[in-house]
């Protein structure tokens, strides 16, 4: 930073330094949606007992890029009907927040790109933002299927929204701060010394279940997908995208997928800490492997639930999502209130 | 000028400007997303305040929340603009006057020497490290319990208040209970019955017979 600083003067050398950084962020981060759309045809193939794309490069390897070239060169096509303007705003609304709570995710200690005091909240307010890009999307095709995708993907994201949030409170109650770097570091402390059992998945055990299958419901994957339902409406909001406009879509609900594993790993599965303990050296100690092994796992389960559930029906997501989650939530809120009030509590 | 001053006056250029269209534009849907642009501009307000907390629950409750389901209504109706437009001159005078009267009365409370406006000192800049979601914290439920309370209390009223207006039972409602659905056994819905085979003894199948072998 002070070499650009030196040669550009204060305010320019700190801007050109941000903007490395978000590149740094954003370019891993397109690899990884582009090798996690592999991965998810590869497990899924294997649990169908098939061996999935294996054409393209060595053991299919390439096929991403492939993908990706052949998007590229399709024509975009715009419907004669449709809203123009917002038939094009609607894939861009969609990633801009895809890409922008990455900003305040910690990689490791003190590795963030901005570490502000309510980076939690700053989190649940950029991804609250992602459901404008379907809706809008899902309105100005001007098509039947795609606005009823717009209208189920809107009623199921606000309803999961609620139980996902009150499954934050928990954690910010337990950590006492909205700083994700802290949220990280109080789960390195406590009474169980630091160690796998002072995360927050055992204590916060119901939270961590409705936020991850909340994540599910809120990133439209299945079994959650009704939003897009190919064998009911299609493709759901993005029927009429073609080419590049619907790979934005696509780059967009992989990268929400991979920030739902990061914030579950930061919040619930002690982020960059070690399992071990320090003394086991290598493997003991904290960085950005950890963190990396436990979002493939979460990850990993995303692909799982495709590959093994049905997709829910309307009124059952509804159910789901208002009167057993938000309940389960609320409880555990009180529970834990209590909880770090009796003698037995595990925080400081 | 500071480049705080030039985001201020950028922001304050795009909210006058998105908050103009919210008025004037001809589909109910796009005013809905220009007022998401205001709320968007303003929350940039607050960050240059810094109030990011504020900022923040403003973009996560009104534009996260508030706004979604808004729009969710607004593109549900079926709005015939042109009637709309109808009795526009019509109402004109009216609504002008009104616009004018509370214009007025706000100019008036703003320039009164009583509210001494030019008295506020700007507020001095907080440290780097001052945590302003624990400041307030700290003063709503301090200093300003009975308010927030109070105001909690109505919230909750008002939460009630809607659910139960619209729990009302339909008569062609076809909810089904879950816990009931899958106590379901193969035996309540299907009956199978034992039969012997029925040989049919039909007169035709000789003459087939007959018809094949010649």
């Amino acid at each position: 930073m002070e070499f650009f600083q030196s040669l550009l003067g204060n305010e320019a050398g700190l801007a050109v330094w941000t903007l490395l950084k978000i590149v740094a962020i954003v370019a891993p981060l397109m690899g990884a949606v582009a090798y996690l759309t592999l991965a998810e045809r590869k497990v899924i193939g294997y649990m169908q007992l098939r061996i999935g794309p294996n054409r393209v490069g060595p053991k299919g390897l390439l096929q991403p890029i492939a993908d990706g070239v052949k998007l590229l060169m399709k024509e975009i096509i715009l419907p004669t009907k449709s809203n123009k303007t917002l038939f094009l705003v609607g894939p861009i609304l969609s990633i801009a927040p895809a890409l922008a709570a990455w900003a305040v995710v910690p990689f490791g200690d003190g590795l963030v790109l901005a570490n502000i005091d309510a980076s939690l909240l700053y989190i649940m307010a950029i991804t609250s933002m992602g459901v404008y890009g379907v809706i809008v999307a899902g309105w100005a095709a001007n098509s039947k299927y795609s606005f009823l995708g717009a209208m189920r993907s809107a009623a199921q994201i606000v309803s999961y929204e609620i139980a996902m949030g009150f499954a934050l409170v928990g954690v910010l109650m337990v950590s006492g701060s909205l700083n994700l770097v802290e949220i990280v570091n109080q789960q390195g402390a406590g009474m169980a010394g630091g160690s796998i059992l002072s995360w927050n998945w055992l204590p916060l055990f119901p939270m961590f279940i409705v936020y991850l299958i909340s994540g599910v419901a809120e990133t439209n994957r299945a079994p959650f997908d009704v939003a897009e339902g190919e064998s009911e409406i299609v493709a759901g909001f993005h029927v009429e995208y073609s080419g590049m406009a619907f790979a934005v879509f696509f780059l967009a609900e992989y990268a929400n997928m991979i920030l739902i594993a990061a914030l579950t790993s930061i919040m619930f599965l002690g982020g960059w800490l070690s399992p071990f303990p320090a003394s086991w050296g290598l493997l003991g100690a904290s960085g950005f492997f950890w963190l990396a092994v436990k979002m493939a796992l979460v990850l990993f389960c995303f692909l799982w639930f495709r590959a093994t559930f049905p997709r829910y029906r309307y009124d059952q997501i509804m159910r789901l999502g208002w009167k057993v989650f938000i309940p389960v939530t609320l409880v555990w809120v009180v529970v834990v209130g209590a909880w770090m009030m009796s003698p037995l509590s595990l925080w400081p | 000028m500071s480049f705080t001053m030039i985001v201020f006056y950028v922001l304050s250029a795009i909210l006058l400007f998105s908050a103009f269209r919210v008025i004037t534009a001809k589909n109910p849907v796009h005013a809905a997303l220009w007022l998401v642009l205001a709320f968007f501009t303003s929350a940039g307000h607050w960050l240059l305040l810094e109030a990011e907390f504020l900022a923040i629950s403003l973009v996560l409750v009104y534009v996260g929340a508030v706004m979604v389901l808004f729009l969710f209504v607004v593109m549900m109706l079926d709005i015939n603009v042109e009637q709309l437009r109808e009795g526009f001159w019509r109402h004109f005078p009216l609504a002008a006057t009104v616009g004018l009267i509370m214009a007025a009365e706000m100019a008036l409370i703003l320039a009164a020497p009583e509210t001494r406006l030019a008295d506020y000192a700007p507020a001095a800049p907080l440290a780097a490290d001052a945590s302003n979601v624990k400041q307030l914290g700290l003063e709503i439920y301090t200093t300003y319990l009975m308010p927030f309370e109070l105001a909690a209390v109505l919230l909750l009223l008002a939460i009630v208040a809607a659910i139960a207006l619209t729990q009302r039972e339909r008569k062609d409602g076809k909810y089904v209970d879950p816990a009931r659905q899958v106590e379901v056994k193969a035996a309540d819905r299907v009956r199978v019955v034992k039969m012997d085979a029925v040989r049919e003894e039909a007169p035709q199948t000789e003459a087939a017979d007959a018809a094949q072998s010649q």
